[in-house]
């Protein structure tokens, strides 16, 4: 850590600091600041403890059917009313709430590993291995939107399981483009040449100086990421091709809910509405860490 | 600018041969024998040999997908396994509502996107700044699929003014253009918003302020022109990702376009359609991607020269 210089602040005395304590203080001090990000934190927080412990509270079993009290409208023996099956939506919902997040984390972390390796790869090394990574992104770049995790769904077969997989290829490039360039600006700041100069290793240099300068868009990314793909995997699921019946995802619960729209319309408003909810506390959180990481950015 | 074309256009050739391997792999990587789902269960060992003979399911797979990029090259995507029908008519047939669909949607998007944008961006911190960014957020963080069908709920179910399936009359389209649109709108609404601030901020508008030019003419005249530069990208990009949720949108409207084809093309697992479908789909977002660039440089140029 001698080598490094304090690149928050370009002052040579920051030497001195361990520079990745200086950067954390500064981070956690523009994040307590900066409003959306902290109210998104809570969210997000909030959303966690619901969906670690709320199953153990939930009123009914998420499956559990009761014909004598069919497309029930929201009451106080049933907060948001019961569905087709006489099931209990607001435990359903409350038990699909870790399906989501474990999508959305799951997938945003495969995907954000594999293409943060294949980014800063081809942004460290450069010629030829830059060339082949990068075709091979633009290559599934090119399939528009929820097309290509859908093509990927159709190929393996409709489960979870395939809808986290490939969730996590669609976001691959994103990332990977993202590292790329942040990797080419950190590649050529001096003190990564002096530090190549003293012969440390390319593994050392990448692990211990490009990772760590490139983490703050990395990041911000995963975040906006994990709002982009539940709203995938919802929609994945929606069309039938993700989780399967009983199972209370959200997306499923919304297609299921679609043949009675006439007659009990909230079996279809509130799957969405929660849906929306937990992409809103990802997206104002990322837009909040964006701020506070990047100064550009900040309006 | 021709020079620029041509350069773009040979960039664009290992992408769309990438494409073609990846929607040919498609096949190859089904779990199972593809003879036998595309014959069916009930096929007799002569007859899966005949389909596997037709589909050239027995030669290597160098020489398959040589055979599958000249018969994309000369246009022949196969046939359909349900329809027996070629894939490129069924296609091609279901094209036109999912242009038209995006495009709509695309149009609708840079009309409530900018003017809000701007709105917002003019009168920094204000009220109507914050509820129109917070709208916006709002718009980003919905599934379209489930807009679409609250929009069933409210304006075909609860007043009956609109249609909820087929596509044609100003019935049947302006709810699905309206689901398509709104996270376009949200998004171009952001980007015109931070794209103007940024602008506003620079030395020349407050030069232009201080010889006297009325605020209406540097934030029309001046500001918004060099902002749109930007917000013109991001167009191009929302074209090309409504694309991809009108699959969901045309399945919620019953829209016979390409992204319902292949929805239940997945669900009759009819792979050549899948393959077909996906393939077109991704071409088509290819090139529009080409002509945003011109479009962009173009634009460039122009500012570039003032």
């Amino acid at each position: 850590m001698q080598e490094e210089v304090n690149l928050n602040t370009g002052d040579p005395s920051g030497q001195q600091f361990n520079s990745n304590v200086v950067r954390f203080k500064d981070f956690m001090k523009k994040f307590y600041r900066n409003k959306s990000a902290l109210i998104g934190g809570i969210l997000i927080l909030a959303l966690i403890i619901i969906a670690l412990i709320g199953p153990y509270l939930t009123p009914y079993g998420p499956n559990t059917q009761n014909y004598g009290n069919l497309l029930a409208p929201p009451s106080t023996e049933h907060f948001f009313g019961t569905d087709h099956h006489g099931r209990d939506i607001f435990s359903r919902i409350i038990h699909g709430m870790s399906i989501t997040l474990r999508v959305g984390f799951t997938s945003v972390l495969i995907g954000m590993t594999i293409g943060v390796t294949l980014g800063v790869i081809s942004g460290y090394y450069g010629k030829w291995v830059d060339t082949i990574i990068m075709r091979c992104m633009d290559v599934l770049l090119a399939f528009p939107g929820i097309l290509l995790a859908l093509a990927i769904v159709a190929v393996l077969g409709g489960s979870l399981n395939n809808v986290i997989i490939s969730v996590a290829i669609f976001s691959v490039p994103v990332f990977a483009r993202i590292s790329r360039g942040s990797t080419l600006e950190v590649r050529e700041l001096e003190y990564v040449e002096a530090v190549r100069s003293l012969g440390a290793s390319d593994f050392r240099i990448i692990i211990r100086h490009v990772l760590p300068n490139i983490m703050s868009p990395i990041i911000v990314q995963a975040t906006l990421n994990i709002a982009t793909s539940v709203l995938t995997a919802s929609g994945l699921s929606f069309l039938g091709m993700g989780a399967q019946p009983p199972t209370p995802e959200w997306g499923a619960m919304l297609n299921d809910g679609r043949n009675y729209m006439w007659n009990a319309p909230h079996i279809t408003m509130i799957p969405g509405l929660a849906i929306v909810a937990v992409v809103l506390a990802f997206n104002v959180f990322g837009d909040g860490l964006r701020d506070a990481l990047d100064p550009k950015s900040r309006n | 600018m021709l020079k620029f074309l041509t350069k773009r256009l040979i960039q664009t050739i290992p992408v769309l041969i990438g494409v073609t391997i990846l929607t040919f792999s498609m096949v190859l990587l089904i779990p199972g024998d593809p003879a036998q789902i595309m014959a069916g269960e009930s096929a007799s060992p002569e007859q899966l040999e005949i389909v596997r003979e037709r589909l050239g399911l027995n030669d290597p797979i160098p020489v398959q997908y040589f055979d599958y990029l000249s018969g994309v090259v000369r246009g022949d995507l196969g046939n359909s396994i349900r329809s027996g029908r070629a894939v490129s008519t069924e296609v091609f047939g279901r094209l036109a509502p999912t242009v038209e669909l995006a495009f709509y949607s695309t149009l609708l998007s840079v009309f409530i996107g900018i003017i809000a944008g701007v709105v917002s961006a003019v009168r920094r911190y204000s009220l109507s700044d914050t509820l129109i960014m917070f709208a916006a957020l709002f718009g980003l963080s919905m599934p379209n699929f489930w807009l679409g069908l609250m929009l069933i709920q409210w304006f075909v179910i609860g007043t009956g003014w609109f249609q909820a399936s087929g596509w044609g009359t100003p019935q049947q389209m302006i709810l699905p253009v309206l689901t398509l649109g709104t996270a376009g709108s949200a998004i171009i609404a952001r980007m015109t918003r931070s794209s103007m601030l940024e602008v506003i901020d620079q030395d020349y508008i407050q030069t232009a302020r201080a010889k006297g030019v009325s605020e209406k003419m540097v934030i029309y005249r001046h500001a918004l022109k060099n902002a749109m530069v930007p917000v013109v990208t991001v167009v191009g990009l929302q074209f090309g990702s409504l694309l991809g949720g009108a699959v969901l949108t045309e399945t919620v409207f019953a829209i016979n376009g390409l992204g319902r084809l292949i929805i239940n093309a997945i669900r009759a697992r009819d792979f050549p359609i899948v393959q077909g479908g996906v393939l077109v789909f991704a071409f088509l977002f290819v090139f529009v991607n080409i002509i945003v660039d011109v479009l962009y440089r173009f634009l460039n140029k122009r500012i570039d020269l003032n």
